[in-house]
């Protein structure tokens, strides 16, 4: 049994309790993806599971089905993924603990349809704590980059 | 503690678990709280057991469907919008995405004596008391005893209560039985730690929703904060009017009583009634006559009546709107 972690597989963990945040952070030294609260309360760990959003640390690695994309995956090259220069455009961070977890959800927030207003995004969003309150540039860089996608569409 | 087995088929013992989205079980299995000797993954049943689909007695969804995947389902949207609501306003966007159904339904209480893994519990051990009575924690109101008044936390199930909802249920001899989700969580009385009427090896296939036969349905969920938050108070309603009167009437109370709290007597006292403001706040009043608060919960009961308010308030004029 493997796993595929952006686009690379590797053998699953003996343990069957490594959460796959551990073993991205600790096993693969993928370390973009952040430890918070560690109880599914803060969304820091949020990665993509067949691009769906998920919290890596309450997810078994052993458990996985499907393609996971981590932060660092999201980027081709040099050339950063459009939530991220996003990001960079709005200063939508001060820490930047929580933003690796911001930037994979407002990919998913995007892809799902929810970025329509900034109500919207909040709703869509709650589950990703800032503790520095950089709500509202995050919710900025999340319609910009859903407003830039919609472009790019027609 | 050693570490479980992992199994991908099979049936787990009585101190194994089945594990799908392990939003619950692996969050208390770091806290020390679920030590299971074996875990059976279900993720190789996840296709045959995630459908939803329309059937002759309603609705039928699989209980390794995700919430997020019954939220966003057209069915559930047009047909069901206190199902719809109830999921949509749960948990947090990620945590939707990887609990199946069956998790929500079965997740644990969030009370602070049974997480924090050290106090007293009964439901955590057997017999060695309750922290929550006589506290200013916010416990159950409705449905607690004198062993456990620890809160049910979940929304769907509060939803599926108010709708005389069904599951089937895998035994772990194979063979499948139906079970009213009214009569899956048991009140603590003297065993809290028995939380549902499960056996061991049970597992939850299906869910069975009625065809809507209402006016209107909402789910109306008061929180602490605006979003991803368990309710401080919550209401499932129901409403089939005719003109103005109601005809039948269904009422669930969430976030306030140890298992989800259906109000019958309240449901039979609203038939052939008018709804007005004050009929809607009459009824919110008799669903918590049997509240016993602590200290410092009175406003939790006038939470409860203001949820049932709306929720009734909000079915109505949704009724009116549909019927003209």
């Amino acid at each position: 049994m493997t796993i595929t972690i952006n686009r690379n597989d590797h053998p699953l963990p003996d343990d069957p309790r490594t959460t796959l945040l551990d073993f991205l952070r600790e096993d693969l030294g993928l370390t973009g993806t952040k430890k918070g609260c560690d109880h599914g309360q803060c969304g820091a760990c949020t990665v993509l599971m067949n691009g769906k959003r998920v919290l890596s640390c309450l997810q078994l690695a052993a458990t996985v089905r499907g393609a996971v994309t981590t932060i660092e995956g999201i980027a081709n090259g040099e050339d950063l993924h459009p939530m991220q220069i996003a990001f960079l455009e709005h200063d939508a961070y001060q820490c930047g603990y929580c933003t690796p977890g911001q930037i994979m959800s407002g990919i998913a927030c995007v892809a799902e349809g929810h970025a329509g207003s900034d109500r919207e995004v909040a709703e869509w969003m709650a589950g990703n704590l800032c503790r520095c309150a950089a709500y509202g540039q995050i919710r900025a860089a999340v319609r910009a980059c859903a407003a830039l996608r919609s472009e790019t569409a027609e | 503690m050693s570490a479980p087995v992992l199994r991908r088929n099979g049936t787990p013992t009585a101190s194994g678990r089945w594990i799908a989205g392990g939003t619950t079980l692996v969050d208390l299995m770091k806290l020390g709280i679920e030590t299971p000797s074996e875990l059976v993954d279900l993720g190789p049943r996840k296709e045959a057991l995630s459908a939803i689909e329309e059937t002759a007695e309603g609705a039928t969804l699989g209980a390794l469907a995700t919430m997020a995947e019954a939220e966003r389902h057209p069915l559930i949207r047009s047909g069901y919008p206190a199902i719809h609501l109830a999921l949509a306003m749960a948990a947090s966007p990620q945590i939707r995405e990887m609990a199946t159904l069956g998790d929500n339904i079965l997740q644990r209480t969030r009370c602070t004596w049974f997480r924090d893994g050290r106090s007293p519990c009964n439901k955590r051990r057997p017999g060695s008391g309750c922290s929550g009575v006589g506290g200013d924690e916010a416990m159950a109101i409705l449905g607690a005893s004198e062993h456990c008044m620890a809160t049910y936390a979940g929304d769907f199930a509060v939803a599926l209560v108010m709708l005389d909802a069904e599951l089937t249920v895998e035994t772990s001899s194979g063979t499948t039985r139906r079970l009213p989700v009214s009569a899956l969580h048991r009140l603590p009385a003297a065993t809290p730690a028995i939380e549902t009427t499960l056996d061991p090896g049970d597992l939850i296939v299906a869910i069975h929703v009625p065809p809507p036969n209402w006016t209107g349905e909402t789910y109306v969920k008061l929180r602490d904060r605006a979003s991803y938050a368990f309710a401080s108070a919550s209401a499932a309603v129901a409403l089939r009017l005719e003109g103005p009167i109601v005809a039948e009437a269904r009422v669930a109370l969430g976030g306030l009583a140890t298992v989800p709290w259906r109000c019958r007597a309240t449901e039979a006292w609203l038939v052939g009634r008018a709804l007005s403001v004050a009929t809607a706040l009459e009824a919110g009043r008799a669903c918590l006559t049997d509240a016993v608060c602590g200290a410092g919960q009175d406003h939790r009961a006038q939470l409860g009546i203001r949820a049932v308010a709306k929720a009734l308030l909000d079915a109505a004029h949704v009724g009116q709107r549909d019927t003209e």
